[in-house]
């Protein structure tokens, strides 16, 4: 009579089984490969990409396969690939002045240097279903090309800097931290925040940075400029002395420019954000940046009002998505003896409060 | 894409530095050591602190059991016992007497464990001010002043609110005079074990701390002098092994909302039907 103790383990075999079954869905239907995923589903790689914090589109591919299409499973599975990979050094800092633009938009200017290019947008797409592609077997498109561009594309807050009307970043030659190899401790520290920022959760980001547009920490911010294209991605060998580029890796960079009137420390200037983020990915680049921004309050003697975006320890305790699903579905686990514990406390401070009492009185 | 993994799964250098941190863990007993979590195959909160630290931990020659509600065939224990039978190799066993290494969640087994055996909790929330204060920089800070006045208020309302210590499980421990720690969301039944002959480590994966209580370390759960800690559990036998002693689950039975009662621990309920000790309803069980 008693059944539930014995069989977890033939249970687990049975859902995995299930589970494989699902994933394939109907076999009549031809099934997905690597290459179209990572082809015609690339802003779905390349989210993979960023918050698995590991550039790697097959991979990426392989694992939204794995997943179903769950995207946060599919990171879930990349994190969990690449801390088992070895680490044969860093990589000198990618000179994002150097990028080749596919997309390249300012916000503050008309028009500047390297010219504003919108690049393969959604921006002034209207919003109607295309039916046509419901219709398979359509040839692949080409777009018109212009004649690309040689020169580097000068970063627009730089033109600011001459004038000397924005905050000037610190130089600085220290080694950042890594958050994969160190505890988190609060104050983290820009070079932490940034990391955790990056490889945080889209949606988290999202809704933090639409809150300080709102008025939870109100800061104003302009698009300085967005940008996305390829960078060179150099390492120095040790054989060798010398820095050798090992590949390149698409990347999305946004840099706001923020009102600031000034503070007890800092003169009136404008302040910046900063976000930069693996591939195509500029919602969460440009979150990122106003999360970013809202976080220096400190640094730039501004008051803390409170806001949740303003919070380094609740912001960067939140914002992994996969500590958070971890955590959250956790609580799908058995919890027999906790509950089992919580029942005989409440039956008893029940029956000292003689609520079972008063019961059988009004029955 | 197919990749071997070193022995338990993590490198050699990442358990190096989870022992650095038991370590440290076992020479200030109830103080929560900061490390480097690392991700695991399996989700945060689902026992990758536990897992880690038992890693960190395994050798070769051990013998592991995975318990999860006192029960080995709960499905997140039977899914902890199969990753290191895979990626170990090690013996495993169901049996609390022949494992080395036993990892937990939510329950001490009730047999006493010896000198030459590790119990390895895992632990959600390793901080026992959380629920009082949810900044880590506070909370830290508390810890080091021993200022622990907070939870003693919190105890004090409970009592005066409800007449008794409203915590059932987590119950806050004071650990050698001087950390008050969470022994993990173990029933408070338990926590009268804490002071025992076995090594014990506790791993928050997701909040990234390790810490331990060496063997016979005095463990004493926080209470007042006019409201004693109470251990409790369910006022019942357990009905297939009629053992009095130990925690028991209770289950339902049927629509009429008939129940039975039956060990938490099933390795001591079989062990004890195999000693021929028989329960209300033992007999049709078996």
């Amino acid at each position: 009579m008693y059944v539930a103790v014995k069989g977890g383990e033939r249970a687990i075999e049975n859902a995995h089984a299930w589970l494989a079954e699902e994933r394939r869905g109907n076999g009549d239907v031809a099934e997905l490969s690597l290459a179209q995923i990572r082809e015609q589903l690339s802003l779905a790689v390349n989210r993979v990409m960023a918050e698995g914090s590991l550039y790697d589109p097959d991979l990426a591919a392989l694992a939204i396969k794995q997943a179903r299409g769950d995207l946060i499973e599919a990171i879930f599975l990349i994190r969990a690939y690449r801390t088992t990979l070895p680490r044969f050094g860093a990589t000198k800092p990618v000179d994002t002045g150097a990028m080749d633009c596919d997309r390249r938009i300012s916000a503050t200017f008309k028009d500047a240097p390297g010219g504003q290019v919108l690049g393969p947008t959604f921006d002034y797409t209207h919003r109607l279903l295309d039916f046509k592609l419901a219709a398979e077997g359509g040839e692949s498109l080409e777009a018109p090309k212009a004649a690309p561009r040689h020169q580097p594309t000068p970063h627009i807050t730089e033109f600011l800097a001459g004038e000397d009307i924005i905050q000037r970043e610190p130089e600085s030659e220290a080694a950042p931290g890594d958050l994969t190899r160190q505890p988190m401790s609060f104050p983290a520290g820009r070079d932490i925040r940034l990391q955790s920022l990056t490889r945080g959760d889209e949606g988290f980001l999202l809704g933090l940075a639409y809150s300080t547009q709102r008025g939870y920490a109100r800061n104003h911010a302009f698009v300085g400029e967005l940008r996305i294209g390829t960078v060179a991605v150099e390492m120095e060998i040790p054989e060798l002395g010398f820095a050798i580029e090992i590949g390149e890796v698409e990347l999305t960079e946004c840099e706001t420019v923020n009102q600031f009137k000034g503070s007890k420390t800092e003169p009136p200037q404008f302040t910046r954000g900063y976000g930069l983020v693996f591939g195509q990915t500029e919602r969460k680049a440009i979150s990122m940046a106003l999360v970013d921004r809202a976080l220096r309050w400190r640094e730039l003697g501004e008051d803390d009002l409170g806001a949740a975006a303003q919070d380094e320890e609740f912001v960067l305790s939140h914002s992994d998505n996969i500590q958070a699903t971890g955590f959250l579905e956790h609580i799908k686990l058995p919890h027999y003896v906790d509950f089992q514990s919580e029942l005989e406390l409440v039956r008893k401070l029940r029956r000292e409060a003689g609520a079972d009492a008063t019961r059988e009185a009004a029955e | 894409m197919t990749q071997d993994y070193n022995f338990a799964y993590l490198d050699e250098q990442t358990k190096r530095m989870i022992r650095r941190a038991i370590l440290k863990g076992l020479a200030v007993p109830g103080y929560q050591v900061p490390f480097a979590s690392r991700e695991m195959p399996m989700p945060y909160g689902w026992g990758t602190g536990g897992v880690q630290v038992s890693a960190a931990t395994l050798t070769p020659e051990d013998t592991f059991k995975v318990i999860d509600q006192g029960s080995d065939d709960t499905t997140n224990a039977v899914s902890i016992r199969k990753f290191f039978e895979k990626t170990a190799g090690v013996a495993v066993t169901e049996e609390t007497e022949k494992a080395s290494v036993i990892q937990t969640r939510h329950r001490i087994p009730e047999a006493a464990l010896r000198e030459d055996q590790i119990l390895v909790y895992q632990v959600p929330i390793p901080e026992p001010l959380r629920f009082l204060e949810p900044r880590e920089t506070e909370t830290r800070k508390m810890h080091s002043l021993q200022e622990y006045g907070l939870m003693h208020v919190k105890l004090y309302e409970d009592i005066s609110q409800h007449g008794a210590i409203a915590t059932a499980y987590a119950y806050p421990v004071r650990v050698s005079d001087r950390y008050v720690m969470d022994p993990s969301p173990i029933p408070k039944f338990d926590n009268p074990k804490l002071e025992m002959a076995a090594i014990q480590l506790f791993g928050a994966g997701r909040e990234q701390r390790i810490y331990a209580v060496p063997p016979y370390t005095k463990v004493v759960s926080l209470d007042f002098e006019d409201y004693p800690f109470e251990p409790t559990k369910a006022d019942h036998a357990c009905d297939l092994c009629g053992a009095e002693d130990s925690y028991l689950d209770e289950v339902i039975l049927d629509d009429a909302g008939n129940r039975m009662f039956v060990c938490s621990d099933t390795d001591y309920c079989r062990s004890r039907r195999e000693a021929g000790h028989v329960g209300r309803l033992g007999e049709e069980a078996a």
